[in-house]
């Protein structure tokens, strides 16, 4: 079954309303002359999985992640692998990855993971290496070049300074308002890295690029922000189609800057606010964003969220899974040459939820 | 003379006992200095800071979860909009009483006296945090 955009966004319509459930009966053609190349994939991210002490962890975190598995494991027909973002833990320990990886045991499919910052600064992403993922890769998978970073990387004076105790560094990344922080990084070696993989990959390919933070400078004061951004953008200009995926921020944002696509994935745990509610600081959110909803706190999954992802269109279209909202949909727009909401994002079109401050 | 004199002795002391007692008290009631306001807003920004703690705290609650895990810089909980009508709890609402929520069930917590001076230092940092922002009361 193959399907065009307005088929496809109206098959997903009908399933999810009459389920209620994001169970979508849909298969997405990437190229019509290329059937082979059909796939979808889903996108899981920040759990931070919550020790409170022994085997009790916090109810509410747990409880996302495990609300997005069940859903996510009635995906008909089967999306190729899941991705997840980053994250999975708070406070990056053993106990907390152990109970997060066990929950995640229970999601059908292959899974790609992404190392966040709360995975890492405890034992500088030893246990994640050992048990998990390696921190920085990439794959090829039905004509896609797919490339994971660790983009959560700081400074080394910072990352070595002299600390009491490797918790304490942990505390201190892991406070997103700390002014104390610093600034996330991909690094030399990384980039070094990334140079010599992208020399293998032909410029027609479409690239998709998966990190925890978002590979552009949006507000530093929460590390929605990496440090070398633009060197990284660099290395990606001369490919015909780039998409960025991020984590960290726990909101839909998404942007384009040239030939790169950038679009966040929503946090299982909570939401966060956008930048410009914090009035002591400038921040700079694309202009293309239609927000996500302003979370009402009595509904526990409002404003979390997983997603599912098509390269249609060789750039990335993403589907947000909101248990607690209406569905959202930012598809990259050919003639536009940039993502954009299917339903929002004329400024008439938005609701009051959308309105931050 | 000697009266008159005696008199004039007496007048002279009210009169400067009136000034005395008039700059005392309107030295008490009608003006401060600079010190004083210093010393004012060391004191609060003292109550600030005991709330910022706070609010990064993992011991306030019982779950180890703190308020700025979702609210980064006290931001996203909009102080200048209350009073205003909380349409899950049915009636207008201060805004210690949404604290209370948040201790109550995203940090499975005990709630606060409105007098607490740890509620009152948690709301000293949250409205710091909004300064210049315009009274918005009721605004959802």
């Amino acid at each position: 079954m193959k399907m065009d955009r307005r088929t496809f966004l109206k098959t997903t319509g009908a399933a999810v309303t009459a389920s209620a459930l994001p169970i979508s009966l849909i298969k997405v053609a990437f190229g019509a002359k290329n059937p082979a190349k059909d796939f979808t994939f889903a996108y899981i991210s920040d759990a931070h999985i919550q020790q409170i002490e022994g085997s009790k962890f916090v109810r509410n975190w747990d409880m996302g992640l495990i609300r997005t598995i069940q859903e996510a494991n009635l995906l008909t027909p089967r999306p190729d692998f899941f991705f997840f973002g980053g994250d999975l833990a708070q406070l990056g320990k053993k106990e907390e990855l152990d109970h997060g990886l066990e929950i995640m045991s229970r999601l059908r499919g292959k899974v790609y993971y992404v190392i966040g910052e709360h995975d890492y600064y405890l034992d500088l992403g030893k246990y994640w290496e050992s048990k998990i993922s390696p921190l920085w890769y990439s794959f090829d998978h039905k004509g896609i070049h797919f490339i994971v970073l660790n983009s959560i990387l700081t400074y080394d004076k910072w990352t070595h300074k002299n600390w009491a105790d490797p918790m304490d560094r942990m505390l201190a990344m892991a406070r997103l308002d700390n002014p104390e922080g610093s600034p996330f990084l991909v690094g030399e070696k990384q980039r070094e890295w990334l140079k010599k993989d992208l020399e293998k990959v032909d410029k027609s390919i479409p690239i998709v690029v998966c990190s925890h933070s978002p590979l552009q400078k949006i507000y530093k004061g929460w590390n929605f922000w990496t440090d070398d951004a633009e060197s990284v953008q660099a290395l990606l200009k001369p490919f015909k189609k780039v998409s960025v995926i991020y984590g960290h921020v726990h909101q839909i944002q998404y942007n384009q800057i040239g030939n790169i696509s950038f679009q966040a994935v929503m946090a299982t745990a909570w939401p966060w606010p956008y930048p410009k509610s914090y009035v002591q600081a400038p921040s700079h959110l694309p202009k293309l964003t239609v927000p996500m909803n302003r979370a009402d706190p009595f509904f526990e999954r409002d404003a979390t969220g997983w997603q599912f992802i098509d390269l249609r269109t060789g750039n990335v279209d993403m589907h947000y899974q909101l248990p607690d909202n209406k569905n959202r949909s930012v598809v990259f727009n050919t003639k536009t040459g940039r993502p954009q909401d299917v339903k929002y994002q004329n400024v008439g079109s938005r609701i009051p939820p959308q309105n931050h401050y | 003379m000697k009266d008159m004199k005696k008199l004039f002795g007496v007048l002279l002391i009210g009169l400067m006992l009136s000034v005395v007692l008039t700059m005392k008290l309107s030295t008490q009631a009608d003006e401060f200095t600079k010190q004083d306001e210093e010393r004012w807003t060391k004191e609060f920004m003292t109550v600030v800071k005991e709330g910022e703690r706070l609010f990064h705290s993992s011991a306030l609650g019982k779950n180890k979860v703190s308020c700025d895990q979702c609210h980064p810089n006290g931001a996203n909980t909009h102080p200048e909009t209350y009073p205003k009508f909380q349409k899950q709890i049915g009636r207008v609402v201060t805004l210690f009483e949404m604290v209370n929520w948040c201790l109550r069930n995203p940090l499975e917590g005990d709630p606060l006296a409105a007098d607490d001076p740890r509620m009152v230092a948690l709301l000293s940092y949250i409205h710091f945090e909004r300064r210049g922002v315009p009274l918005a009361p009721g605004k959802h």
